[in-house]
């Protein structure tokens, strides 16, 4: 397995701030790759370290085995989507779409042949001739996503490209982002904060705080076994249970994590553990109801199915899940 | 809640300003016609109208005898306006203008480049102060401080003579055209003068433009593939375009109408100015000076029809 974007100890600094704190990362050819976080973890700056458009300050980057320090963006067989797409205001899709190739000197026939291959794969035949100004968002997007890809490129680096788009349209460009990668093969890396985007789309995530990665690994290892306190409260919002509740279930770790449709609310059938406690407050989410407990003072949140029913607010109930739904951490 | 509200609607207000206020609220058009309505009678009726006298002047001769303008239609003037003195003065000008109006833009662009992109804090502060300042003092103080510097016994020939380099200096002036007894009394140093003078009129437009083109669109470029070069070609300067235009406008323009430059630095040969100040004055030409003015209208047209058609306005 070739090896697409290596980051060995690499770091980047703007000032004091570390925006990117020695990062190790391999990632695999023909992955998709996810980059999770919150806003200033690092996460899009990694992807700028990789497209070129900044320098590590310390460390080493390969690209496809090459070194990729001190190589500007346009010596690079890397492409990036952009968060706001930076399409060109003053060219036609078209031109825009075949920008690339222009550049690289391809004839003028041969480049509107391949631009015009590239909107119909992005489901947008016969848009060439329109301004970037003419498109929706969503249409936008797909011209960003054809202007990247028809320069064939080894690594495309999408930094947050569905952030701007509507739910319904986020998804459907989700499966189609997917599908893509898949029958073209290319490595794919994806940066985003939305943590139900990476683990629906990405074959391994990276979670990022703080300049780091806090755990790396594939979407159910992420989700179901957080390795930290911000990963359990990031991914999905897992419960954390404190070092005291921990005790008191006979765990030796000083925090644990417990997702919420771990937890169900009746009483403990053989081998499983419960805790009991006071409904404190409960929302209805469609599939299921979110009914969050008081358990001595700490907050546990269930996600109990709508169908169940939920007792009423102040009411004693009992909350029970397998062992093995408990999930040490690291302190964090 | 201590506070009850006597009514939801709160009694009209009794001031004469208050109840004004009220009803430019409910007439926002009144408001539009008061506040719009004195400048657009000034800029049409003032300006324009005496504009569009001046022009009719054009179209009237002046008795060759008695001095007095024959107040009948005419084209005699423009015939005498396309006469070769006068079209050698059209001339003169209109390359003076698209030279310093070239070379202004070729030197403002890396400055206003810098400025847009680099420039923050207080290196911003200073480019604004340093591009505003001449402005703030007297257009003629410049101007002689000007040919104090161009002269023989100047700076600019000291600094040549200290730099072993006269040699070239005399070898400039003495070219044909370009050249004349010192800078101070040539073309060059008019065209040294018109460019520093109307500098600011060149950086400040494009420096906008530039300021509005998005850094991601030249990352987008590079990411592409397009080098620094291909990047400026095919991205940066078609974005920064109107602002070019803009700005050659002014330099253009100021440069086709200016009479003072010329008169103190430069050789004696007139340029556009100079003539619709001689016409107007000594020679008590009117229709002449009005036909010289027609001029550079009649070339700022044409040039912004030709930049509307090669798409300089089309990023507006």
């Amino acid at each position: 397995m070739t090896t697409a974007v290596l980051f060995d100890n690499v770091s980047r600094y703007f000032g004091a701030v570390r925006a990117v704190d020695r990062v190790n990362l391999k990632i695999a050819e023909g992955e998709f790759f996810a980059m999770l976080g919150p806003s200033g973890s690092g996460k899009t700056t990694c992807l700028r370290l990789m497209a070129g458009f900044e320098q590590p300050t310390g460390g080493h980057i390969e690209i496809f085995g090459e070194t990729a320090e001190g190589v500007p963006p346009y010596r690079r067989s890397v492409n990036t989507v952009f968060q706001d797409y930076a399409l060109f205001p003053h060219l036609s899709i078209l031109e825009n779409v075949a920008y690339g190739l222009m550049v690289k000197g391809i004839g003028r026939e041969e480049r509107r042949k391949a631009a015009e291959d590239a909107l119909a794969m992005v489901k947008l035949p016969g848009y060439g001739t329109r301004r970037p100004g003419q498109l929706s968002g969503g249409q936008r997007q797909r011209v960003a996503l054809a202007r990247a890809l028809v320069n064939k490129p080894k690594v495309l680096l999408l930094d947050e490209p569905l952030g701007a788009l509507d739910l319904k349209l986020r998804e459907q460009m989700q499966e189609e982002l997917k599908s893509l990668q898949r029958s073209l093969g290319i490595t794919f890396v994806f940066v985003t904060h939305d943590q139900g985007e990476a683990l629906s789309m990405a074959d391994r995530v990276a979670v990022f705080n703080e300049g780091r990665i806090q755990q790396l690994g594939s979407p159910e290892e992420v989700y179901n076994r957080p390795k930290t306190r911000f990963v359990a409260d990031f991914v999905g919002s897992s419960n954390v249970l404190s070092a005291d509740l921990c005790r008191k279930l006979g765990l030796k770790a000083s925090f644990a994590s417990l997702r919420p449709e771990a937890v169900a609310i009746a009483p403990p059938s053989d081998g499983a553990l419960s805790l009991s406690g006071t409904v404190a407050s409960q929302s209805f989410l469609g599939a299921t109801n979110r009914v969050v407990i008081d358990v001595e003072g700490a907050r546990i949140a269930v996600a109990s199915p709508a169908a169940r029913g939920v007792p009423p607010i102040g009411s004693p109930v009992t909350l029970s899940f397998a062992p093995s739904d408990l999930h040490p951490m690291e302190d964090a | 809640m201590t506070i009850v509200a006597e009514s939801i609607i709160l009694p009209e207000r009794r001031s004469t300003a208050g109840r004004l206020s009220d009803f430019f609220w409910r007439h926002p058009h009144v408001l539009l016609a008061i506040l719009l309505g004195p400048p657009l009678l000034w800029l049409g009726l003032v300006y324009l109208g005496s504009l569009f006298a001046l022009l009719l002047q054009s179209f009237f001769s002046i008795d060759e005898f008695s001095g007095l303008i024959n107040y009948e239609f005419t084209l005699a003037t423009y015939r005498q306006l396309l006469t070769d003195a006068n079209l050698d003065i059209i001339l003169r000008t209109v390359t003076m203008a698209a030279l310093v109006t070239l070379v202004s833009a070729v030197i403002a662009f890396p400055i206003a480049y810098y400025a847009a992109r680099y420039a923050r804090g207080k290196w911003k502060a200073l480019f604004y102060l340093a591009v505003m300042l001449p402005l703030w003092s007297s257009y003629l103080v410049k101007v002689y401080a000007w040919k104090l510097i161009l002269a023989k016994e100047g700076i600019l020939t000291w600094f040549f003579e200290k730099l072993n380099l006269l040699w070239l200096l005399d070898a400039w002036l003495a070219l044909p055209l370009v050249g004349g007894n010192s800078l101070s009394v040539s073309y060059t140093g008019t065209f040294i003068v018109f460019v520093y003078v109307w500098m600011p009129f060149m950086i400040l437009p494009i420096q906008a433009a530039l300021e509005r083109v998005p850094q991601n669109l030249i990352e987008a470029s590079s990411d592409l593939g397009g080098t620094p070069a291909q990047t400026f070609r095919y991205v940066l300067f078609p974005l920064a375009l109107p602002g070019i235009v803009a700005g050659s406008i002014f330099t253009f323009s100021l440069t086709l109408g200016d009479y003072i430059i010329p008169q103190i630095v430069g050789s004696s040969r007139l340029f556009i100015g100079q003539a619709v100040y001689a016409q107007q004055g000594t020679a008590g030409n009117i229709p002449l000076a009005a036909a010289f003015t027609v001029v550079p209208i009649v070339i700022m047209g044409a040039y912004l029809w030709m930049a509307k058609r090669m798409g300089a306005f089309d990023a507006l």
